[in-house]
């Protein structure tokens, strides 16, 4: 049941409608039972992993509060007991635990790899040994890299003392299964989502008509924008024959549609979310204003970046060996390169991670690097730029500004073409085409018009891209759009989630003629 | 405060539905010129007078067969509630969706639709679906009709499927955007062009000639159907020989027609009976009657009517002659208007296919 479908915006109806007739108490039952019923039309046997997942987080979550417990009852009972002797038992309570937090991680990611990597790494070791290995049937469960690290995050949490077990198996369902995050995120934190997830809300007119507004600002841009550019995105990047400036108008029409394709899928959830209260954490942040890629990062996909910062960054750059290395290389590289050594490894294993997590194949292996080389890159030129500001005053200016802009936008674009093209050399060598073959006569012949996409799609995407762009500046200038159209005598409100829906539904990019596009983060 | 908010809110949500119910009527295909048998079903609910004879079926009705010829010379009072490759469910319904208006004396099927067991074509379930008034026949109608890339929720609100004509309307659609124009006379079809016949390719053997289990299921439904109503059923094949239409099929519906007691007639072999000449009397060489051919084939076919039920001669009603010189006077205005059109341009240029929407 994609976001898009009709399926789905009557099966959302239906919540919204029972979330509020249902009393307090029944609203989060009834949004487990959904979630089931969402996660069961999509494929019966998803629900099996889903529920793999689910009952050894709450199973080992368990064991691990059980045992803090233990801890804490064991040490006030024996208070006698000397500094070396709790220590010892605090070692032993916690390898009990890391045992257990262990089985756990190995399952669950053990579930994630076997069904997404299998054919990844068969295909590898069939290249290697000169073919004859056959891809097996795999069932790729939907959202199962999202729910997977919602879960890890609980469980490490719990692990570490940040996180009381939750002892209700259902509400915990619920949790790593809420439907509108299920597909494509935001990545909650248990402690942030639990709150409002399972309190009772009464409606409240404010926080349904703000998550709707929300719903609708997030339709128009996938089902009007990001599906519409898709038709000129495919005929460009499936068709090696297409150089040169195709390629740059690809890689700009990619940016737009992604942009448009997953900040859209995020509004629907987080709207979905606030219209019945609960509050789902910020995915973006105006992501395109930024000014290099480590400040886009910080604004692309937020709840991803800061799950590879807690989750893994930092467990790796404090975990012993670590910082064995580098206490060895400070001693035998020098002070500059030996603290260096940590942290260019840690974000090494997190971007090689991240190209991972984002797909089953080296194009998002070398996607994931490249960023990592990026920013690295940027961070080692950082003194240059230092003498260059203290050189020219242009920080702080708006032409400067505009310039960071632009080049963080057409980097970061550039490096995406891996994940456009899917293929590693035919990407260097597309991209590669953008300088050697730039013919700048395609933007005034009509050879745009034969892509796919036509005169009036163009003007859709125009005025399209104009509104996404006054929205962002009112947002990034003066806030919130919705609280300042909300201080407008309501018609006005009202009126712009009117209109949102009437152009949405005559202009959008849906039904027979179109091809059905997923969200492209469904895939991951 | 609260108060007034609610009243914007409801208010807003008033206009968008009149918004979204007025872009739906213009974005909707009209179906005015060109491709006009998207207008013949809902073109039935606009009768005034009850009819005594009903066709059903696809193009070998509507363009076969003249229902003025049937009133002028016999009185007959007829429809055709046909629709380009009209299946035989989308005929049973029409016929329950007709018989919740009327019941007609008898019920003429052709049979040709018979070949087909699935839904074939969305255009042509757009074409004969949208025009039915709600029921639950047409709920039926749908579900029944339905191809794999088609939604229910597109049929109920039209405006989903054809949003994303804005970019192509015409002034057709502008100028019946709130209301249409008669494109058939009772559901007659007409074209007066002349395209002579000159054979067709030899029929292609098929691995299985059975007719399938959906479609005489309907087919018993409709007769089931008419029996209850006490309506007579006829089933024809039209005098067209093109698609072929195969002995085997042709021996499946006999059998049909004997073990359900009702008369089945293949006007195929009886052309020169009709006085057919297709050198004279098809339009588009052979496939169907122009409408001389058309005119033949139902002075024929009244007479076989007159002679076998009992249908009254309806001529001297005041009401019924009123409703019909109406229709007559519209058939003979087009009439003239495509001979003119032929005078003068050797074609036909406002209406079939090839006619040109503003």
């Amino acid at each position: 049941m994609l976001f898009t479908s009709y399926a789905f915006v009557g099966f959302l109806a239906l919540v919204l409608l029972g979330y509020y007739l249902v009393p307090g108490r029944w609203q989060w039952p009834l949004l487990l039972a959904a979630s089931y019923g969402f996660y069961f039309a999509a494929s019966p046997y998803y629900l099996l992993f889903i529920l793999v997942t689910t009952a050894s987080t709450w199973v080992v979550s368990g064991r691990l509060s059980a045992l803090t417990a233990e801890q804490q009852a064991y040490l006030a009972a024996n208070g006698q007991l000397s500094r070396e002797e709790k220590k010892t038992y605090r070692a032993r309570i916690k390898k009990r635990k890391w045992a257990w937090l262990l089985a756990c991680l190995i399952l669950n990611i053990g579930i994630l790899s076997v069904t997404k990597y299998t054919n990844f790494v068969i295909r590898n070791i069939s290249h290697l040994v000169g073919g004859g290995l056959k891809p097996v049937d795999m069932i790729v469960p939907m959202g199962i890299s999202f729910y997977t690290f919602q879960t890890m995050g609980y469980i490490i949490d719990v692990y570490r003392g940040k996180q009381q077990a939750q002892p209700n198996f259902f509400k915990l369902a619920l949790f790593v299964s809420f439907f509108p995050q299920l597909v494509q995120g935001p990545i909650s934190r248990y402690g942030q989502l639990a709150p409002t997830l399972f309190s009772p809300h009464r409606f409240e007119e404010k926080t349904f008509s703000f998550g709707l507004m929300r719903i609708l600002w997030g339709y128009f841009k996938k089902v009007v924008l990001a599906d519409r550019i898709l038709a000129g995105v495919n005929t460009l990047v499936r068709d090696p024959a297409y150089t040169g400036a195709y390629v740059f108008v690809a890689m700009l029409f990619y940016a737009f549609e992604l942009y448009c394709d997953f900040t859209g899928g995020i509004d629907i959830t987080i709207g979905i979310g606030e219209a019945m209260g609960i509050r789902l954490p910020e995915n973006f942040d105006l992501p395109y204003f930024s000014k290099n890629i480590k400040e886009y990062w910080n604004r692309w996909h937020i709840t991803m970046g800061t799950w590879f910062t807690d989750y893994i960054f930092y467990p790796i750059s404090v975990c012993a060996p670590m910082l064995r290395l580098s206490k060895w290389s400070r001693e035998h590289l020098g002070q500059q390169v030996g603290k260096r050594v940590t942290v260019y490894l840690s974000s090494f294993v997190v971007w090689l991670a991240t190209g991972i997590w984002h797909g089953a194949a080296w194009n998002f292996v070398v996607w994931g690097l490249a960023n990592y080389v990026v920013i690295m890159i940027s961070q080692e030129l950082e003194p240059l730029y230092e003498r260059f500001h203290r050189r020219f005053a242009v920080r702080g200016k708006a032409p400067y500004e505009i310039f960071q802009v632009v080049r963080t936008i057409l980097l970061m674009s550039m490096i995406r073409m891996f994940d456009c093209y899917r293929d590693v050399p035919l990407t260097f060598a597309m991209v590669g085409s953008m300088f050697t073959r730039f013919d700048p006569g395609i933007f005034a012949d009509g050879s745009l018009l034969q892509i796919g996409l036509s005169g009036a799609d163009y003007l859709v995407l125009a005025v399209g891209f104009a509104v996404v762009l006054g929205v962002s500046l009112f947002k990034l200038k003066r806030g919130s759009v919705r609280q300042a159209l909300y201080q407008k005598p309501a018609g006005v409100f009202y009126g712009t989630m009117a209109l949102l829906l009437v152009c949405t539904v005559v202009f959008g990019a849906y039904g027979a003629g179109y091809d059905s596009a997923q969200f492209i983060y469904n895939q991951f | 405060m609260k108060g007034k908010r609610w009243l914007a809110a409801l208010l807003t949500a008033a206009v968008t539905v009149g918004v979204l119910y007025a872009a739906q009527r213009l974005l909707v295909p009209k179906y005015q010129r060109g491709i006009v048998e998207g207008s013949m079903v809902e073109e039935y609910y606009r009768e005034t007078v009850d009819h005594d004879v009903l066709f059903i079926g696809d193009c070998e009705v509507y363009e076969n067969f003249s229902p003025i010829t049937l009133w002028e010379d016999y009185g007959i009072s007829s429809y055709i509630r046909g629709s380009a490759q009209q299946l035989v469910w989308q005929s049973y319904y029409l016929l329950e969706d007709t018989l919740r208006y009327e019941t007609p004396k008898v019920v003429v099927f052709n049979v040709l639709a018979l070949k087909f067991n699935e839904p074939q074509n969305e255009a042509y379930n757009r074409m004969s679906i949208d025009g039915m008034r709600w029921s639950m026949s047409k709920v039926r109608n749908i579900l029944a009709s339905m191809t794999e890339q088609e939604h229910f929720v597109e049929y109920v609100f039209p405006l989903l499927r054809y949003h994303d004509r804005w970019s192509d309307l015409k002034h057709d659609d502008v100028a019946h955007w709130f209301g249409k124009d008669l494109v058939t006379h009772a559901g007659y079809y007409m074209r007066v062009d002349v395209e002579p016949e000159l054979g067709f390719p030899d029929p292609q053997p098929l691995a299985d000639y059975t007719l399938g289990d959906k479609a005489m299921d309907y087919l018993q439904r409709m007769t089931d159907l008419c029996r209850e109503k006490g309506i007579e059923l006829v089933l024809i094949k039209a005098p067209t020989e093109y698609p072929h239409w195969y002995e085997q099929w042709d021996q499946q519906v006999a059998d049909f027609a004997r073990e359900n007691g009702v008369p089945y007639i293949n006007y195929i072999p009886l052309q020169g009976d009709i006085g057919l000449d297709m050198a004279q009397d098809t339009y588009d060489a052979g496939l169907h009657l122009n409408t001389q051919g058309a005119e033949k084939m139902a002075a024929y076919f009244g007479a076989y009517l007159k002679e076998n039920y009992d249908l009254p001669d309806r001529r001297d009603d005041p009401v019924y002659a009123a409703a019909w010189q109406e229709k007559t006077d519209a058939y003979e205005r087009m009439k003239k208007q495509q001979y003119d059109e032929l005078a003068q341009y050797g074609q036909l240029v406002s209406f079939g296919a090839n006619a040109i929407e503003e």
